[in-house]
């Protein structure tokens, strides 16, 4: 087919024409970097430079690491800050993905809503959490709403965006077919607005486990938010280390997702022009 | 299907908050299976003329027929294409040109075959399954047709569709259309800057005045039919190219 002699074109990129190494100096350079780190975390504490109660050796923390493991701490409170997670972003997005929607349509709806959107927006999260402990609870409940606060904020913003940025050229075309609500949205605004949603939700996913920390430190009871405080108050540092990197850990994983969805879903993107 | 234009006028509100005439008042007919080529300088409103009869834009006065039907929204049958292709850049040519089948309810197997039927006449038999992007000014324009043809309409309604092409690439397209039209459709009304494609192409040239456009010359070519482009060095299409550009030049004067 001709697929393949428009790959062959002189000139294009082939594997192993010394483009590719560079691609995978630049592919493995975060890992280098992450071992630089390591590196010198463990010259620092060999040499005890700083106290180990206050930057604990690598060793420690892993054997922290270890122990929770062991004995279901870090399991426990991983998948109850997971599960807040989960449903507070389901929660945030969903909304954000309505609002956003709505508000695109009806300009009217941005004038009436955005005063309550601001301020929710510039007023810290942190400030108003105990608020939502004493509206929804201590249970997982004022979590999931505090994860979903924070979440909600770039969902609506790049929905707005992304269903404004819908070409009017294309939305002619769609009417001059006689395309219905539905499909206009199916066909056209869905597909058209999806690469600047995923990048929104990119940004929520990260932000979610502050949300679910957040809400974690203000209400005691479980979750990793909960096991730092808790670690800290023993003076465990090593595990309060260990929780910490799994926060981080999570949203790495998240945001490796959203990015394995759009690598899949917006293949288009990435053909080569002519 | 006949098409009738009567006081036809479109204004669009200016800043000021008056109203800035873009059209009009203009009146015309065109037959059953004529094919009509509208030119005039640029801003006149000859795309907003066919927005209004693709029933995309309302008219502020007067009214646009078809076969006696009032065009007040997107009337079926009728086909526009515009100066971009327009394709999605996330569907490939064959679920871009695949579209309008996919928006009428036409099930997935039959859509396909009935685009692939038509690939080859489009000469894209070869780049089905390519993105938009992919693709150059020419073919992506050449997809852009499939996905008006597909649509068998009876009124094709085409606002300057070779306009960001090459000379070459123009004609060579505009007699693929001709070519097309022999076998899909009917009453053509395209709309062009170009006065050696309208004389080609058209059974009938209208000039329009500048901005607010009105009909100024209703020119018929009576060229024989295949049109090729060799007619464009014959002495009765000279004769005709050189009426319209007197038409155009008058407007300027």
């Amino acid at each position: 087919m001709m697929r393949k002699s428009l790959r062959d074109i002189p000139g294009k990129r082939k594997k192993g024409d010394g483009i590719d190494s560079g691609s995978t100096l630049r592919r493995i350079s975060p890992l280098l970097t992450v071992a630089c780190l390591l590196l010198l975390w463990q010259w620092i504490s060999a040499r005890e430079l700083i106290s180990p109660i206050l930057v604990p050796p690598p060793s420690a923390v892993f054997q922290a690491f270890i122990d929770a493991l062991a004995d279901g701490t870090l399991l426990k409170h991983a998948a109850v800050t997971l599960e807040e997670m989960f449903y507070g972003l389901l929660l945030g997005v969903g909304i954000g993905l309505v609002i956003g929607y709505a508000i695109a349509k009806a300009p009217l709806l941005e004038n009436i809503l955005s005063p309550i959107i601001v301020a929710f927006q510039s007023t810290p999260i942190v400030a108003y959490a105990p608020l939502l402990v004493i509206w929804f609870g201590s249970g997982i409940a004022s979590k999931i709403v505090t994860t979903a606060v924070i979440v909600f904020f770039p969902t609506l913003v790049n929905t707005i965006v992304g269903i404004r940025g819908v070409s009017p050229n294309l939305r002619d075309m769609m009417r001059s077919l006689k395309a219905g609500r539905w499909q206009t949205f199916r066909h056209l605004e869905a597909p058209s607005a999806l690469p600047v949603i995923l990048a929104g939700l990119k940004t929520s996913t990260t932000l979610a486990v502050i949300g679910a920390v957040v809400g974690e430190f203000v209400s005691q009871g479980s979750g990793l938010g909960y096991l730092v405080t808790l670690a800290r108050n023993l003076y465990d540092t090593p595990l309060v280390v260990v929780a910490v990197l799994t926060m981080t850990a999570i949203s790495l994983t998240l945001y490796g997702l959203v990015a394995y969805v759009e690598w899949r879903f917006l293949a288009w993107q990435r053909r080569p022009r002519p | 299907m006949r098409l009738s234009l009567r006081e036809l006028s479109v204004s669009f509100p200016d800043p000021e908050g008056g109203a800035a005439p873009a059209l009009g008042p203009i009146s015309f007919d065109v037959a059953d299976d004529q094919f009509v080529c509208v030119v005039g300088p640029s801003g006149c409103g000859k795309s907003t003329l066919i927005r209004v009869l693709g029933g995309l834009l309302p008219a502020t006065s007067g009214e646009a027929r078809c076969d006696d039907e009032l065009i007040s929204r997107p009337p079926s049958q009728f086909a526009i294409m515009f100066q971009d292709a327009n394709l999605m850049p996330w569907r490939t040519v064959l679920d871009n040109i695949a579209l309008p089948l996919e928006i009428a309810g036409v099930p997935r197997a039959q859509r396909y075959e009935m685009v692939r039927s038509l690939l080859p006449q489009l000469r894209l038999e070869d780049f089905e399954q390519l993105y938009p992007a992919e693709l150059s000014g020419g073919m992506a324009q050449r997809a852009a047709l499939g996905r008006v043809i597909v649509q068998q309409p009876r009124v094709l309604l085409l606002d300057e569709p070779f306009g960001a092409l090459d000379a070459l690439t123009r004609e060579k397209l505009s007699l693929e259309l001709l070519r097309l039209r022999q076998r899909y459709m009917q009453t053509i009304i395209m709309v062009t800057h170009d006065i050696g494609e309208a004389v080609l192409l058209a059974d009938r040239v209208l000039v329009i005045s500048r901005r607010p456009g009105r009909l100024v010359e209703d020119i018929a070519i009576a060229l024989p039919r295949p049109r090729k482009p060799e007619m464009k060095y014959h002495r009765d299409f000279i004769q005709l190219s050189k009426r319209v550009r007197e038409g155009i030049e008058d407007i300027n004067a």
